[in-house]
C-alpha cells in the first residue's frame, strides 16, 4: 500500500474520502490508499495529494461519479473513490452552489 | 529511461552532438488520449494512411505519409495514446519501444511530435519530460488552441518554447489553423531540443510540479470550465433524464439505421436486378452466364445492398464517439457492467463490438487484468455486429409487418431489431456473470474514465471512418463472400450429367444441405437454409448471398425475389429461430482467428465457438417451438 501525504504537518482532522462529496462539493486530496500501481495511474490522471478535487455529476444512483481534478474530468467508481482520502477545502467552508 | 534530473552532465553530452544533416524520414506522433492526436494525424496524412498491427502484439499501428510542399514524403507513425512513458500496459510498451528504437519491425523515429491539449496544459506537460529526455528532435503541439482562446485561457508560446528548449506551436487540428507550422517543422532540419533540467521521471508529484512551474513560466492561464459541457452533462447525466435520453439515443439510432437506409437499399436492390437482367440479356445462355448472373450477381448483390445500413451504423458510432457522448453512455452503463463483474474498461470494446467484434477484441488490450480481458473477448461476439445486420434486415423485412407498436416511433420491425440487440446484450451479460463467478474470477482494477469535453464531430474524421468501413465491407464481399459464392455455385452445378447441371436439390450443395437437414429440422430450417448456415460459418452475411444465389438458381423462386422466396420456405417460427440462431452463434472466421491470436491458443476460441453454437441451437429450438 502506498500512503502519499501532501500534508506532512497534518494539523487538520481527516475528513473522510471522495465518497463523502456530493455534486458541487470541493475538497483537497490528502492521500491515496491504493496499491502502488493503481495509485500511480490515478496520480498520472491528476489525483495527486494536495490537489483540489470537485465532485461533479454522476451516473444514476451516484456511482460512478465524475470528479474535476487538475483541469480534467475523471469518472471513478465508489470502490475507488472510497480509497482517496480528503481533507476539506479550507477555502470553501460552506457548501458551494450546486450549479457547477 | 534516462533520468536527466539526476544527471547534470547530460547538458554537455547533448551539446557535443552535431545536428543530424540527413533528412528525417520517420516521425512519431505522441500524446495523451483525447489530445486530438488522431485529428492532427488525419490533417497531416489525409487519405495516405493505413492501419495494421504491430507484429507480435495487438496494438494497432497507424501509419501515413505527410507530403511536404517540396514534394518530399515523411512517414508519420500515430502511436497509441499514453499518459506517461512508464510502460505498464501493452499500449505504453509499444509507444516506449518505438520511441526508443527497440522494435526491429518499425523504423526508429528520427523526430517526435508531441500533441498536448492546450486547455489542460499544466497536467499534459508532464508527458513532455520523458519525451524530451529521449533527446530526439521534438516539436510540441498545443492543440485545441481555439478552445483555449474562446474559454479565456492563454499561454506565451515563445516563453514556453524557451523553457522546454524545443519549438512549440499553438494549433487547432480540427479547424486546421496552425497545421502549416507542423509542416514547416517537418520540412526543417529539425534541431534536437536544447538540454534542460528535467524532473526524475518516475516521481509523478515531481513531474507535475515541474510541469506546473514550466506552465507558469510561460504565463499559462487555464481556461474556464467549458460551459456547454457542463450544461450538456447536467442534462445527459441527470438521474432521470439521463437514462431516458440514453434509451432514446439507442432506439433512435436503430430506427434510423432501418428506416433511413431502406429507400437506398430498395433502390440498390432494383439496380442489381435490372443490371443483372441486362447482363443476362447480352450474354449467350450457358455456364458463364449462369455463374455471372445467378451465382455472383445475385449472390454478391444481395449482400452489397446492405452497405448503406452498415455505413449508417458506423456513422452513428462515429458521431457518438467523436462528440464525447460515448463516454457518458459508458458512465451510465457502468453499474450494469459492475453487476456482472466486469470493469468499465470492458464497456468501450463491447460498444465497438456493435460495429465489428474483430477491432473490439483487439481493443481489449487496454484492459490490464488478464482475466477481465479474456472475459471481455469471450462475450464480445454476442454484441450485435454489423455483419448480422444484413441477415436481420432481410428476415425482419420479410416476416414482420411494418405496423406501429408504440406509436409511429417504434414499429413492430424496429421493436424486433431492438429486441435482437437486447437479446445479444443479455447473452453477453449472462455469460460474463457465469465466467466471472467461475473460471475467470478476479479482483478489479480501479475504473478510470476520462470525460472529454463535448465537441462537434468533424466531417473529415467521420468521412475517413466511413471510407475505412466501406473498404472493409467491400473487401469482405470481394474476397471471402465472393469465394464462398463461387464455390457454392460450382457445388450447385455438380454432378454434371447429360450436358446439363442437376436440379439444385440433387446437386452436391443440395446433397450436403439434405444431409444436415435432420439436424436442423427441429429448428424449423430446411436444406436450403442449411446450406446458408454452412456458408455463413465463413462470415454471417454470407447466408444472404447464399440464399440469394440458391433462389436465383432455382427456377421456381427465380422470379419472386428473395423475400417472397424466403416466406415460401420458412414459417414465422422458423424465421424467429433463424434470427435467434444468428444472434448467438459464432459464425465468423475472422473473429475466431483474432481470438486465437489474442488469447495465445486454441483453447478459448474452441470453447467460445462450442458454447455459442450450443446456445444458438437451444435458443433457436425454443423460439421455433414457442412461436411455431
Amino acid at each position: 500500500m502506498l500512503q502519499l501525504s501532501g500534508n506532512n504537518a497534518a494539523p487538520e482532522v481527516l475528513q473522510g474520502s471522495l465518497l463523502d462529496l456530493e455534486t458541487g462539493d470541493a475538497a483537497v486530496l490528502d492521500r491515496l490508499e491504493l496499491p502502488v500501481d493503481d495509485a500511480r495511474r490515478l496520480m498520472e490522471m491528476g489525483f495527486l495529494p494536495g490537489t483540489r478535487v470537485i465532485a461533479g455529476y454522476s451516473a444514476p444512483g451516484g456511482d460512478p461519479r465524475v470528479f474535476q481534478v487538475d483541469g480534467s474530468e475523471i469518472a471513478l467508481r465508489r470502490e475507488t473513490a472510497r480509497n482517496l482520502k480528503i481533507r476539506k477545502d479550507s477555502r470553501k467552508s460552506t457548501k458551494p452552489a450546486r450549479n457547477l | 529511461m534516462s533520468q536527466c534530473g539526476d544527471c547534470h552532465g547530460c547538458a554537455s553530452a547533448a551539446v557535443a552532438e552535431l545536428p543530424h544533416p540527413a533528412a528525417v524520414k520517420t516521425v512519431a506522433l505522441v500524446g495523451p488520449p483525447n489530445s486530438g492526436k488522431t485529428t492532427l494525424f488525419n490533417r497531416l496524412t489525409g487519405l495516405r494512411q493505413k492501419v495494421a498491427n504491430f507484429p507480435g502484439v495487438t496494438v494497432e499501428q497507424h501509419t501515413g505519409v505527410a507530403v511536404l510542399p517540396d514534394g518530399r514524403g515523411v512517414h508519420i507513425i500515430d502511436l497509441p495514446g499514453i499518459y506517461s512513458l512508464s510502460p505498464r500496459s501493452e499500449d505504453e510498451q509499444v509507444a516506449y519501444d518505438v520511441l526508443n528504437g527497440n522494435r526491429t519491425d518499425t523504423e526508429a523515429p528520427g523526430a517526435v511530435i508531441l500533441v498536448l491539449d492546450a486547455t489542460n496544459l499544466s497536467r499534459h506537460l508532464m508527458l513532455a519530460a520523458p519525451i524530451l529526455a529521449l533527446g530526439l528532435p521534438t516539436m510540441i503541439i498545443l492543440n485545441m488552441g481555439d478552445d483555449l482562446a474562446t474559454r479565456g485561457g492563454k499561454v506565451d508560446i515563445k516563453k514556453l518554447s524557451e523553457e522546454l528548449g524545443a519549438p512549440v506551436a499553438l494549433i487547432s487540428a480540427r479547424s486546421g489553423v496552425g497545421v502549416d507550422r507542423v509542416f514547416d517543422f517537418l520540412a526543417s532540419t529539425m534541431p534536437k531540443p536544447q538540454p534542460k533540467l528535467l524532473p526524475v521521471l518516475q516521481d509523478v508529484p515531481k513531474c507535475r510540479e515541474w510541469a506546473g512551474a514550466v506552465g507558469s513560466q510561460a504565463s499559462y492561464r487555464a481556461p474556464i470550465a467549458p460551459k456547454w459541457t457542463r450544461r450538456l452533462d447536467r442534462l445527459f447525466l441527470h438521474p432521470v433524464a439521463g437514462p431516458i435520453i440514453f434509451l432514446l439515443v439507442v432506439v433512435g439510432v436503430i430506427r434510423t439505421i432501418f428506416m433511413a437506409s431502406a429507400p437506398i437499399t430498395t433502390a440498390a436492390q432494383s439496380g442489381f436486378e435490372i443490371s443483372g437482367n441486362w447482363v443476362a440479356s447480352v450474354l449467350p445462355e450457358g455456364l458463364i452466364r449462369s455463374l455471372l448472373v445467378e451465382g455472383i450477381w445475385r449472390g454478391l448483390g444481395s449482400v452489397l445492398v446492405f452497405l448503406p445500413q452498415v455505413l449508417f451504423l458506423f456513422l452513428f458510432i462515429g458521431i457518438l464517439e467523436d462528440s464525447g457522448y460515448l463516454a457518458r453512455a459508458a458512465l451510465i452503463a457502468d453499474r450494469t457492467m459492475a453487476r456482472v463483474g466486469l470493469q468499465g474498461k470492458s464497456f468501450i470494446p463491447l460498444l465497438s463490438a456493435y460495429g465489428c467484434a474483430v477491432p473490439a477484441i483487439m481493443s481489449t488490450r487496454t484492459i490490464e487484468n488478464k482475466r477481465d480481458r479474456i472475459a471481455t473477448i469471450l462475450i464480445a461476439p454476442f454484441m450485435t455486429c454489423s455483419a448480422r445486420l444484413p441477415v436481420y434486415a432481410l428476415l425482419i423485412a420479410a416476416f414482420i409487418p411494418n405496423r406501429p407498436l408504440l406509436g409511429q416511433l417504434v414499429t413492430q420491425q424496429v421493436a424486433a431489431l431492438l429486441g435482437l440487440y437486447v437479446i445479444g446484450f443479455l447473452a453477453a451479460v449472462g455469460t460474463a456473470k457465469l465466467l466471472k463467478s467461475s473460471v475467470l474470477k478476479s479482483a478489479h482494477a480501479p475504473f478510470l474514465l476520462e470525460m472529454p469535453s463535448y465537441r462537434w464531430p468533424t466531417v473529415q474524421s467521420l468521412g475517413l471512418r466511413l471510407l475505412d468501413r466501406a473498404k472493409v465491407f467491400l473487401r469482405r464481399a470481394g474476397t471471402v463472400i465472393l469465394l464462398v459464392t463461387v464455390v457454392l455455385w460450382v457445388m450447385a452445378h455438380l454432378p454434371y450429367s447429360g450436358g446439363k447441371p442437376p436440379e439444385i436439390g440433387n446437386s452436391l450443395a443440395g446433397t450436403i444441405g439434405h444431409t444436415i437437414e435432420p439436424l436442423i429440422q427441429p429448428l424449423g430450417f430446411n436444406w436450403k437454409i442449411g446450406i446458408g448456415l454452412i456458408t455463413s460459418l465463413a462470415a454471417r452475411e454470407t447466408i444472404v448471398s447464399t440464399l440469394g444465389a440458391i433462389y436465383g438458381m432455382d427456377p421456381e423462386s427465380q422470379s419472386v425475389g428473395l423475400q417472397n422466396a424466403l416466406r415460401a420456405d420458412l414459417s414465422l417460427g422458423g424465421a424467429f429461430a433463424l434470427l435467434i440462431f444468428f444472434a448467438f452463434a459464432m459464425q465468423c472466421i475472422s473473429t475466431i482467428a483474432v481470438v486465437r491470436r489474442e488469447t495465445g491458443g486454441w483453447k478459448w476460441p474452441i470453447l467460445q465457438f462450442t458454447y455459442m453454437g450450443v446456445l444458438a441451437y437451444i435458443g433457436a429450438f425454443i423460439a421455433y417451438h414457442v412461436i411455431g
